[in-house]
């Protein structure tokens, strides 16, 4: 199977050493970044391009560029990790469903196209007969798309809940632990590389309420947007209400949910039981799935990080591979 | 409440029955023989939820089958939320928010700490609500946050028990 891959920043660079590394019969023929591109029909030595992505800063050509790249390489798979844009979704969303239309499957990491623009991607796939897929956009390395499209067919998902910001979560725990401020454990976040140079999207709740979209009109086929969801971010918590909390036998953590029956779509620090399942420490994530037949599911693991978000991707083109490709 | 049984076969039982004739929920039964008591009677405490005013004809029940009803500790509050408020909580006037709740006679702040870093840096303060229904207290909550939202105030509140 040959894929493409558009951005080749942390996670793009994941996903091409993982098929290096791995005996995946998976094959390269294409990659872009912001400023150049590589093509070639019969496979990128990935070796190469990765190293002179790190003395050169990058990947190919500067004369081919990413559009190149989506419009005219050979492949069955174009792996979209491209920087989110939540408001357009540019450029993401155009090279999807070009690559959609040209009959191309997708795999994708980048909430932004997701979440905006779910509906239209699917339908467009749909006519196509291709797949789209996005494991990585929610909870990075957990499986939760997969568990709940795959494991979990045939039951009606209830609720899901859980720590969908590894950023805010590091922040709480340090708050929490060490009685760090708010911006102490911010600063130190940044220092170890946990949080953007501009934390916004992810203190103020909005990356967390962004993922809730996706798993709200991909799960139960709804039609929300970042609107529709109720956000609290954790950036006026105070390191005195965590200690309260930690002193009553409790913690604050960020927690995202989504209860379709009654109708709540919301982010917000809640007080939760210090021996919950949810309460997991540092940047981990964690996602709490209510369904009729199996009724509470709890997974843990990574939300970010190069080959933890590959992870995610490798297990959405190895499911396209023998679903779609080896039957065709 | 505290019952004293006599240690014989289907006494706990006869003890126990009245308590779902009146339309309560037992939630605990904690019995305890002290192994070096002679005594022929058993203690045993039950921890239960009555429909609203049925307290008084449940112990007579309970009287009638020779069962001693020695202490009942009546929690007329039995639903108990905790929640933590961020922000200019003095200035804010605090007893005014407190106050709000307590005037409902459903419900009440029955605990309150807080913490106050320096003057002009926001507290927090950790609030134990009690009331007597579990839609009491969503309407307490509806208030506290009605309140906190003129106020400028931070509300945390639990998760909701769940699996
Ligand atoms: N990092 C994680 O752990 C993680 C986890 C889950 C999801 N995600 C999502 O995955 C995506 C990629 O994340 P990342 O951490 O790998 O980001 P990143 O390190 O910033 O890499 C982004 C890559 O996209 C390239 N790019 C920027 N604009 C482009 C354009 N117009 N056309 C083609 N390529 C373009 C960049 O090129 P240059 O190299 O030339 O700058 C870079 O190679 C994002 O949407 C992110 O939200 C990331």
């Amino acid at each position: 199977m040959k894929v493409a891959i558009i951005g080749f920043g942390s996670v793009g660079q994941g996903v091409a050493e993982s098929i290096q590394n791995k005996d995946l019969g998976i094959m390269i023929t294409g990659i872009a970044d912001s400023k150049s591109g590589v093509i070639a029909g019969s496979g990128i030595p990935v070796g190469e391009v990765l190293a002179k992505k790190q003395s050169q800063g990058v990947c190919g050509d500067t004369d081919v560029s990413a559009w190149d790249v989506v419009k005219s390489a050979d492949y069955d798979v174009l792996v979209e990790c491209t920087p989110t844009d939540i408001t357009t979704g540019k450029p993401a969303l155009e090279y999807i469903r070009y690559a959609i239309n040209r009959g191309r499957h997708v795999v994708t990491s980048n909430k932004g196209p997701v979440a905006l623009a779910y509906k239209t991607l699917i339908t467009e796939a749909g006519e196509q007969g291709v797949c789209l897929r996005y494991e990585a956009t929610v909870c990075g390395a957990i499986p939760i798309i997969h568990t709940i499209q795959e494991g979990l067919a045939g039951n009606d998902i209830l609720k899901i809940y859980g720590i969908f910001n590894g950023t805010c979560n590091y922040i709480l725990t340090r708050m929490a632990e060490d009685g760090l401020t708010y911006e102490q454990a911010l600063l130190e976040a940044r220092e170890l590389g946990y949080a953007e140079a501009d934390p916004t999207y992810d203190v103020k709740g909005i990356d967390a309420a962004i993922k809730l979209v996706i798993l709200a009109n991909t799960v139960w086929g709804l039609d929300k947007s970042i609107d529709d969801v109720e956000i609290t971010g954790i950036d006026n918590l105070t390191p005195e209400a965590l200690q309260l909390a930690e002193k009553h036998g409790r913690t604050i953590r960020l927690i995202g949910e989504i209860d379709p029956a009654k109708g709540t779509l919301r982010v917000s620090p809640r007080i939760i039981p210090q021996e919950h399942p949810l309460v997991v420490d540092g940047t981990l994530n964690a996602v709490l799935l209510e369904a009729d037949m199996a009724d509470g599911i709890t997974m843990i693991g990574r939300g970010a990080g190069s080959i933890e978000t590959a992870s995610a991707i490798i297990g959405d083109l190895i499911f396209i591979r023998d679903r779609y490709v080896k039957a065709a | 409440m505290k019952l004293e049984i006599k240690d014989r076969p289907g006494q706990l039982v006869a003890a126990l029955k009245p308590i779902s004739d009146v339309g309560g929920n037992i939630i605990a039964v904690i019995h305890q023989r002290d192994p070096g008591s002679a005594s022929d009677t058993l203690d045993v405490q039950i921890v239960l939820n009555l429909p609203e005013g049925r307290l008084e004809h449940l112990i007579d029940l309970i009287r009638e089958q020779g069962v001693s009803v020695v202490r009942v500790g009546e929690e007329r509050l039995l639903h108990r939320q905790e929640v933590i408020i961020i922000g200019h909580l003095m200035h804010t006037d605090l007893s005014d928010t407190v106050d709000q709740i307590d005037r409902t006679g459903f419900a009440e702040v029955s605990e309150i700490s807080v913490v106050m870093p320096a003057i002009d840096q926001p507290s927090s303060a950790h609030l134990t609500i009690r009331s007597v229904s579990s839609e009491d207290m969503g309407k307490a909550l509806e208030i506290l946050h009605r309140t906190a939202k003129e106020k400028d105030l931070l509300v945390i509140k639990p998760l909701e028990e769940c699996t």
